[in-house]
């Protein structure tokens, strides 16, 4: 039987085929996937922040898109990924409440969006999905035998990017 | 940052009690609203690692709803009441005078009673507080989203994870007879803002 590996916020994992990374309840977070087609090994990093540098110090560079995202890379490439085969796909950056006068802070969403995209680009990684913005919540997960990435929604049902 | 966790068993009490004041005030004016008798535990005051924050609720992809407020002042915070789904539809039908179970869904009306109710359990809190602590805080209008816990929590816990990687949380849980509400109030001051909270209650 296929697992069902969970990440958790500020958390990451890597895997093979046919194992599931799954990643419950995104609002502004965003969830990345890396995914390397031939060997179907691949990778689910669940962000909160775009920008470590301007953060105080962390122990978890998790949690950040700019230390996130080569941490998993890394981490793909160790199990056997291609990096030229990598692709990317990506889900979350919702702004949960609208407020008149909604400070930086709560459109963290939209920058965490524009932070990964720079950073994997940065990176030579292609971005071939993508599921960003709104006010609502999502769930995602990244089958990593076929490579499909889903996003489960409260209202807006599910579906496949 | 750190040191300020490190708060000793004195300044947690004194956390707790104005956690306590203040939500016995909210629960008070709750149960006034919807004349039912409204219980509530002691608040936990508690500092967990923020990816944790959503399993206090039942999980991230529990449905939930969340009415946020910003409060403004001396020591800025967050807001955050949580309750389950059914708890929520409870709640408006009792504020509705309309049969138990006959809300299925929000709609606008019911968003603002609830955005209201959010409004007077904050006040009562925030009443609490000052009475307290002189320390005068001032709530923004509040926002609502029916939503997957963790989605809602982002909105306070990525604020705390520019400064940390640990949320400070008075939490406190109300209980309504007949197995009706139940709710998580949230305050979470900001990380700048807990030093100004524990002088004001002068156990430094």
């Amino acid at each position: 039987m296929a697992d069902l590996i969970k990440v958790g916020m500020a958390d990451y994992k890597v895997g093979r085929s046919p194992s599931t990374l799954i990643s419950y309840g995104l609002g502004s977070c965003i969830g990345v996937s890396l995914y390397d087609p031939q060997t179907k090994i691949g990778g689910l990093l669940h962000i909160m922040l775009p920008d470590s540098t301007q953060a105080r110090a962390s122990d978890n560079p998790a949690k950040f898109a700019d230390t996130g995202i080569p941490l998993m890379l890394n981490d793909v490439l160790a199990l056997g990924a291609s990096k030229a085969r990598l692709v990317a796909k990506l889900a979350g950056g919702a702004q949960m409440f609208a407020f008149a006068n909604a400070t930086d802070i709560m459109r963290v969403g939209n920058r965490n969006a524009e932070a990964v995209k720079q950073i994997l680009r940065r990176n030579g990684i292609k971005v071939i999905a993508e599921d960003t913005g709104g006010n609502y919540g999502r769930t995602v997960q990244i089958d990593l035998q076929s490579g499909a990435y889903k996003v489960k929604t409260i209202d807006r049902g599910e579906k496949e990017i | 940052m750190t040191d300020e966790f490190n708060l000793s068993p004195i300044q947690l009490d004194a956390l707790r009690e104005i956690g306590n004041i203040g939500a016995g005030n909210s629960a008070t004016a709750l149960s006034q609203i919807i004349n039912k008798r409204i219980d509530m535990n002691v608040p936990k005051v508690a500092f967990i690692p923020i990816e944790d924050v959503p399993d206090l609720v039942g999980g991230p992809d529990t449905i939930v709803v969340g009415i946020f407020l910003r409060v403004y002042g001396k020591a800025p915070s967050n807001i955050l009441f949580l309750m389950p789904q059914h708890s929520a539809f409870y709640l408006v039908d009792a504020l509705m005078g309309r049969p138990h179970g006959t809300t299925k869904a929000l709609d606008e009306m019911d968003q603002s009673a609830l955005m209201e109710i959010g409004n007077i359990l904050s006040g009562a809190y925030l009443n609490a507080f000052f009475n307290f602590t002189h320390i005068s805080m001032l709530p923004s209008i509040p926002a609502l989203a029916m939503d997957m816990a963790g989605a809602i929590l982002n909105v306070v816990l990525v604020q705390l994870g520019q400064m940390g990687d640990q949320a400070m949380v008075i939490e406190t849980e109300f209980l309504a007879e007949e197995e009706g509400i139940n709710g998580h109030f949230f305050l979470v001051p900001d990380p700048g803002s807990l030093g100004t909270l524990i002088k004001a209650v002068g156990v430094e």
